[in-house]
């Protein structure tokens, strides 16, 4: 006696994005061979924040955790390959996994001071977290104090070299990024999270452990955030305290998730995109181009909640990185397959 | 010429629908009865005519106006009051504070502090308490006054009996009775049908979002109300 | 010991000035569980309102005198028109607008004003200074902020338990859909409770102006020492904040006496340890 309906997650949708993405993908990994060096560092550039947006989205839209102190992480993850590299001498490039690894070591400890707020003023407390670690990474001369120091670790390694390495290594990080991310929504943690985000209290009564449960997604965030700017200051080839611990990264952060769509994956990446081309053609306009993004998130929030994918996918019931299962009733299932 | 009357009021939470075409009255002076078992429908009921829970304007009339969906304040301007369920009395406010809340709207009436405290003496004792410290009667006497503080004509009690004593229960509803031998008309919400059959005049049962049985409260019989309150 | 003293007396009078940043948001936060992140930057907003304005009329007081209807009707209007759509069970929202707003409003005053940190004249006040003791000077202006602040405090602490608003604060706050019931319109309430705290950063931003510089930039820390006064004296009560200003002020005085570059760094951290230690606060007030 079979059930009159299957379980499935995939849409058509997906089945075509995925296949395009593994082209994207493909095709992006030859960049080295015969892009621009512009390009390449533009792309390494958007692909820190596309990695910090992913993790903020994940952190507030998923988890209900509103932060504006994620820089905090960019900064250890900046800084710990710095350490790395400068200090104990380890190859740049593998300092890179492993100064995500010592963030979300100091994560895990910041974790419990930052619970013990919540809502508005967890936002505000993570800031202060993050000024804390700023104030003492810029009272350390040994890292270059104040004014910040160069990665001389990179020194060494010849210029073409240097650039697809990093690229390849940015290119590896946004991919894992998007991966981890949408593989911890389809995973059993990652329902529970999406229960806990509707309501904590039935989510509870369902046998979800929610404290554990939003540590494990500040911590995977953290990480993440640890990525973004391990990646982005090898890039740059310079670290300072007010460059790796600036509240602009969650600035940025906020408007590419909030404009392109809070709470899905497709929305990140659409504001991230977003986010480059307004970059590209009117930051020279300097602080309006600044006052025009504010904006542009003040009025999404207000009159457009959902963002622009938001909009997009529910008009045209869309889903590339589809979450959630349907029930497909056999009879269409049968009238598909005919 | 009913005080309060609704026609075919129906009620929806986003999608899903409460109440089912509910036609119910009340004269002015009496005490109309509802009762029914949890989630039967009658906080939904209380809602719409309140102002909390939207409805089409002409679905509720009161003192022959169309009230359906307008705002609390604006019922409560127009002379409803409610006693919500549980009190919901304000924890940050003492006693004489909440009843001075009551009377925001400043209706003409002859409701004040003191013919409130003459009503309930045991309230101007423990005025200045946090509301929240007084037994569940005083708690229940202080909701009452303070929907009372804004000169109601129609005075919507929910559950007045939820949690107190029978004693102090006979103590409410006998002060209930003299509010309304005084001109005021009230509708109780009950759970317990037998302080519902004794207090009022007439009563309607609800089932599921539907009214089921209506009828004087003194001729309708045990067999009669089972059946519409549990639909068996 | 009397450079102790000093520096005790020192942090104490900056205290006053935290909890004056503090108690709009006291008040916001105690009346409807918002957190303004544009808090320290509307406080600029008015510091350079309050310099322009004392450059038009030629004193800083006719300044504060014509800012503060100014900075009430425009709580009201922004509570009444923005912020009260974004209340609610979600803190993103709130949170999402009001950082858009900060990011706004610093870049408009940089347009405007430049990045140049501006003065306000007060005539010669933010130099005077009392001798209290042998080697123990305090600023006139500084005493002046904190009378201020203690005033202020408990103005805001009357406001509430004794008058009519106060009630309507304390009970929308209490139960939104009960003193709807009772007549209360809460957007309405919401947005005097607004008008109420911008009046607040009116004063707190003419006397930072005159007592220091301002920047378009300085918003963001305001905003942290608000909040964290805030926090270390206890959510819910005027006076806590006062008192956590104060602990604020002398902790960042006697970080900054051992070394200039830990000085608001040991806010933050005695912050963080009273966030530990004692989560509620020092006065908290239950609900």
């Amino acid at each position: 006696m079979t059930a009159p309906f299957t379980v499935s997650r995939a849409t058509r949708a997906s089945r075509i994005g995925g296949a395009a993405a593994l082209v994207l993908i493909l095709g992006l990994s030859t960049f080295p061979f015969w892009a621009d060096a512009g390009w390449m560092r533009e792309f390494d550039e958007l692909s820190c924040y596309l990695i910090f947006a992913l993790m903020w989205n994940l952190l507030a839209g998923y988890g209900g955790m509103v932060s504006i102190g994620q820089q905090a992480f960019v900064g250890v993850g900046g800084y710990s390959l710095l350490v790395l590299g400068n200090h104990l001498h380890v190859n740049p490039f593998l300092a890179v996994p492993l100064a995500v690894l010592v963030t979300l070591g100091a994560a895990l400890p910041i974790s419990f001071i930052a619970f013990r707020l919540q809502g508005g003023y967890f936002a505000i407390g993570t800031w202060v977290i993050s000024e804390v670690l700023r104030i003492s990474v810029a009272n350390v001369s040994a890292v270059g104090g104040g004014s910040g120091t160069s990665l001389t670790a990179l020194r060494g390694i010849s210029r073409s070299t240097r650039e697809a390495a990093t690229f390849w290594l940015c290119l590896a990080g946004a991919t894992m990024a998007i991966t981890a991310v949408y593989g911890f929504l389809r995973s059993r943690e990652g329902l529970a999270l999406l229960a806990l985000r509707d309501s904590e209290t039935a989510a509870e009564s369902q046998g979800v452990d929610v404290p554990r449960t939003k540590r494990a997604v500040y911590l995977i965030a953290a990480a993440g955030a640890g990525l973004a700017g391990a990646l982005y200051f090898l890039g740059n080839l310079r670290i300072s305290p007010d460059a790796a611990f600036t509240v602009n990264w969650s600035a940025f952060g906020i408007f590419i998730v909030v404009v392109g769509g809070v709470g899905t994956l497709e929305g990140t990446l659409v504001g991230v995109v977003l986010f480059y081309l307004l970059n590209k053609f009117f930051s020279d306009y300097g602080t309006w181009y600044l006052v025009g993004l504010g904006l542009l998130a003040v009025v999404v929030t207000l009159k457009r909640p959902a963002g622009l994918w938001g909009f997009v996918s529910q008009r045209f019931d869309l889903h590339f990185f589809p979450v959630h299962r349907r029930l497909i009733p056999r009879e269409r299932e049968r009238a598909c397959a005919t | 010429m009913e005080l309060l009357s609704t026609r075919k009021l129906e009620a929806y939470y986003g999608d899903s629908q409460a109440l089912f075409g509910i036609d119910f009255e009340v004269e002015p002076g009496e005490i109309v009865a509802l009762i029914g078992a949890n989630g039967a429908g009658k906080s939904t009921f209380l809602k719409t005519v309140c102002g909390l829970l939207p409805a089409p304007r002409e679905a509720i009339r009161f003192g022959g106006e169309a009230i359906g969906g307008l705002a609390p304040g604006s019922i409560v301007r127009r002379g409803i009051a409610l006693v919500p369920e549980g009190r919901r009395l304000f924890p940050s406010l003492s006693v004489e504070e909440n009843l001075k809340l009551g009377g925001y709207v400043r209706r003409a009436g002859p409701w004040k502090l003191q013919t409130v405290y003459r009503l309930f003496p045991r309230l101007q004792q423990r005025r200045a308490h946090p509301a929240v410290a007084l037994s569940g009667g005083e708690q229940q006497m202080v909701a009452i006054g303070r929907a009372l503080m804004s000169n109601p004509q129609l005075l919507i009690c929910d559950e007045l009996s939820l949690g107190l004593a029978p004693v102090v229960v006979k103590e409410i509803y006998q002060a209930l009775g003299e509010l309304c031998r005084d001109g005021l008309t009230a509708v109780i919400v009950e759970q317990d049908v037998a302080v519902a059959q004794r207090v009022s005049r007439r009563l309607y049962c609800m089932q599921e979002g539907r009214i089921t049985l209506t009828g004087p409260s003194e001729s309708l019989t045990r067999e009669q109300i089972s059946r519409a309150y549990f639909g068996v | 010991m009397l450079s102790f003293a000093d520096t005790l007396v020192q942090g104490l009078l900056l205290g006053g000035l935290y909890a004056l940043f503090a108690l709009g948001q006291s008040l916001l936060f105690g009346v409807m569980r918002l957190t303004n992140t544009a808090h320290g930057d509307f406080i600029i907003l008015a510091a350079f309102g309050a310099w322009s304005l004392s450059l038009l009329t030629g004193s800083p007081w006719l300044a504060m005198l014509l800012l503060l209807p100014l900075a009430f009707a425009g709580g009201y209007l922004l509570q009444r028109l923005v912020l009260n759509g974004t209340l609610g069970k979600d803190p993103m929202p709130s949170l999402v607008v009001t950082f858009g707003l900060a990011i706004i409003i610093q870049n408009l005053l940089q347009q405007i004003y430049t990045a140049d940190p501006r003065s306000i004249d007060s005539g010669g006040l933010n130099t005077a200074t009392f001798q209290i003791a042998e080697g123990l000077a305090v600023g006139a202006l500084p005493l002046l902020i904190f009378g201020a602040a203690v005033a202020l405090t408990a103005g805001l602490q009357l406001l509430f338990d004794r008058t009519d608003l106060g009630r309507a604060f304390r009970a929308v706050s209490d139960d939104r859909e009960a003193a709807e019931l009772m007549g209360l319109d809460h957007r309405h309430v919401y947005a005097l409770a607004t008008g109420i705290a911008f009046l607040l950063v009116a004063v707190a931003g003419t006397l930072q102006g005159m007592k220091t510089t301002v920047a378009p930039s300085d918003g963001p820390s305001l905003l942290l020492y608000a909040f964290e006064a805030v926090i270390i004296g206890g959510m819910g009560s005027f006076y806590g904040t006062l008192l956590g200003g104060m602990l604020l002020g002398v902790t960042q005085g006697i970080g900054f006496r051992i070394d200039p570059g830990w000085g608001i760094w040991s806010g933050h951290v005695v912050f963080l340890a009273a966030l530990l230690l004692r989560p509620s606060g020092l006065f908290p007030r239950t609900r």
